[in-house]
């Protein structure tokens, strides 16, 4: 399953959000979608899942416009892991899994054995097996992303998208649901907030600015000190890690480039706004 | 919590974690027990609804005056007024009672779905306003006098059609409806609608007139003919069996807006869809037996307290549920107060509000509880 975005824009009250976007993932690449807030990763990703409609350009899969398809169609191929929960109305792990067949299912068909076989292998692929029969709303953060990995596993989908998938996740679960993800080799695009993560993980990274495509190549590539500061506003120093090989991003805070002036206390305003 | 990746590959039905939730494996096996149950229960409560009154009839009677009715073929000792007491009277009261309790339930459901919300209700679009003005309009001021019985109905369903159209026109954005959008949109059309309403109340001077208003508001099932049920029960069954037939849809729904767009749900379309389906059903239900509160609300939070959220058990289980609910709400509206008659919408909040408190201080891990 490839994936093709050919001069994509998208506004907003005459605001443009994304401006002739163009990307392409190849079949089983790993592809990040790097930004910062407001850049218009997530609505390049909609536009892909089909959730927003862009004004002009084409994505297509395999060569057919997601946008010409039948939703469920469309829904067969591309599946999406993103920041979403059902909020008040309490699901089942098995039923939030089990959801993914909702594009297989036509209105009078039945869940048959073999959904069922599906949903549960999904669940021991993510290693939620024993949690079929919690109720979604008490798992943790990381367990619900697995959760969903696993939705979008059932869904069969052969490509799969991924909206920030670690946000919010402890350092652990973040490497997990990316190791995860990694293993399942699905083609995947993800948009990704962690350069250090989207180094490590990514076969290829987009970084898009403004609704703009910037630059686009294999991580080591594209995220140097320049680049990061122009689009992230930050300084930056990058290595390559003597242990895994892969980029390191060290990200240098203003305050740092002088000496602490003050001794004592930190004052109250570096506890808060913390990320 | 990460331990389990290492845990063997074993069914989840023999996991023992989580009795608290209900479990889709055992409700694949147990499902068909609860509605079987409530069906019985439902028939029961039927049965009994129509032996009280202030003339006693024994339950057999009830049946055997039913099939005599219907086939002819029963015989026993009965009386030409009981009979008529029976069938043409208590049998269309209570089914009505059963028809518009199940509809509010379901259409809660559908409704609490399609915009997402917890708090919505069948009401949530204003159709209650806009039905209120057509029934004041009727019982104040005389208009659709040509309909003679029918008038109040048919003002009223024409008020909360009306109301729909101009809810769902106002609510548009961009050719898509949002969730948000639609309840305000709904709830500042109830209160202009209200208002109206309100103010033809107090511009009229017959004190019974004002009375019959503010009984049809709080909900009546009271002189009910077996005319008045051919419509309301083909909506009730065209609109479930529909609802029902959507129910992995709505459950995608519920499930977020995007995920839903992601697992191939046309929301924009279906959510069209659910609008009127509710909204004729809603229509019909009050256009009969008045604005019923209650039963619209709180019916489906009960009913997902016992089943979960997945709509294929949600829907059925809540229009039996409303159905008896709504029988037994109607036989105390007429038992406790001889020989005059309590409004249902009184003995639905005083009954179904503290039994829902309790229930949930009962459950909870419910409603944001117990979440890590």
């Amino acid at each position: 399953m490839n994936l093709r975005v050919e001069d994509v824009s998208w506004s907003v009250d005459s605001q443009p959000i994304l401006q002739e976007v163009g990307a392409e993932v190849g079949t089983g690449e790993f592809v990040g979608i790097l930004g910062p807030n407001g850049s218009g990763k997530s609505s390049l990703l909609r536009s892909v899942y089909r959730a927003l409609k862009p004004d002009a350009g084409c994505i297509s899969l395999n060569g057919d416009d997601v946008w010409k398809l039948d939703p469920r169609e469309a829904a067969r191929r591309t599946a999406a892991v993103l920041q979403e929960s059902p909020g008040e109305f309490d699901f089942v792990v098995w039923e939030m899994v089990l959801m993914g067949r909702t594009p297989h299912k036509k209105m009078f068909s039945r869940e048959t054995a073999e959904d069922h076989a599906l949903v549960e292998s999904a669940l021991a692929q993510v290693g939620m097996l024993g949690f079929a029969e919690r109720s979604f709303a008490t798992l943790s953060g990381g367990e619900k992303q697995r959760v969903l990995i696993a939705r979008a596993l059932a869904q069969q989908a052969r490509f799969l998208v991924l909206d920030e998938p670690t946000n919010h996740l402890d350092v652990r679960y973040q490497l997990e649901i990316l190791d995860l993800v990694r293993g399942l080799q699905v083609t995947t695009f993800a948009a990704l907030h962690d350069l250090n993560l989207a180094a490590a993980y990514c076969d290829r990274v987009y970084i898009i600015a403004a609704g703009r495509i910037v630059a686009a190549d294999a991580p080591e590539a594209v995220l140097q000190p320049e680049l990061i500061r122009n689009v992230f506003g930050v300084d930056a120093e990058v290595q390559i890690h003597p242990r895994t090989g892969k980029l390191h991003i060290v990200y240098l805070p203003a305050h740092a480039a002088a000496p602490a002036a003050t001794n004592g206390a930190p004052a109250a305003s570096v506890l808060v706004g913390v990320d | 919590m990460a331990t389990v990746t290492e845990r063997p590959a074993r069914s989840p039905n023999g996991s023992a974690a989580a009795a608290q939730s209900p479990a889709p494996r055992r409700w694949d096996a147990r499902f068909p027990v609860v509605v079987l149950g409530l069906l019985v229960a439902l028939l029961v409560s039927l049965t009994l609804a129509v032996t009280i009154g202030p003339v006693g009839i024994a339950p057999l009677t009830v049946w055997q005056i039913a099939v005599s009715r219907l086939t002819g073929l029963a015989s026993g000792e009965w009386s030409a007024a009981h009979e008529n007491i029976v069938w043409l009277i208590r049998f269309p009261r209570v089914l009505l009672a059963a028809v518009v309790g199940a509809g509010l339930a379901v259409v809660g459901v559908a409704m609490q779905a399609t915009v997402r919300n917890p708090l919505a209700d069948p009401y949530i679009l204003g159709v209650s306003s806009g039905a209120s003005v057509g029934a004041v309009l009727v019982i104040l001021f005389g208009v659709f006098q040509f309909l003679g019985i029918y008038a109040l109905s048919v003002a009223a369903f024409l008020g909360a059609v009306l109301t729909f159209i101009v809810v769902l026109t106002l609510a548009q954005h961009r050719g898509t409806l949002s969730p948000v959008r639609l309840i305000l949109v709904g709830v500042a059309l109830s209160y202009v609608l209200s208002a109206t309403m309100s103010f033809m109340v107090f511009r009229a001077d017959e004190a019974e007139g004002i009375r019959s208003v503010l009984f049809w508001l709080m909900g009546s099932v009271a002189g009910a003919k077996w005319s008045y049920l051919t419509l309301p029960l083909l909506v009730l069954l065209i609109g479930t069996v529909y609802l029902v037939l959507q129910a992995r849809p709505l459950n995608a729904l519920v499930a977020g807006e995007e995920t839903a767009v992601s697992l191939g749900v046309d929301t924009n379309r279906f959510r069209r869809v659910l609008m009127v389906v509710a909204a004729m059903m809603t229509g019909v239900m009050v256009a009969l037996a008045g604005a019923i509160g209650f039963v619209g609300l709180m019916m489906p939070h009960t009913v997902r307290l016992f089943v979960g959220t997945d709509h294929r058990r949600v829907l059925p289980v809540s229009l039996l549920a409303g159905a008896i609910f709504l029988v037994w709400v109607d036989v105390l509206a007429r038992t406790v107060v001889q020989p005059e008659e309590m409004p249902l919408g009184v003995i639905t909040a005083f009954l179904g509000g503290p039994f829902f408190l309790w229930l949930m201080r009962r459950r909870k891990d419910a409603f944001g509880g117990n979440r890590t």
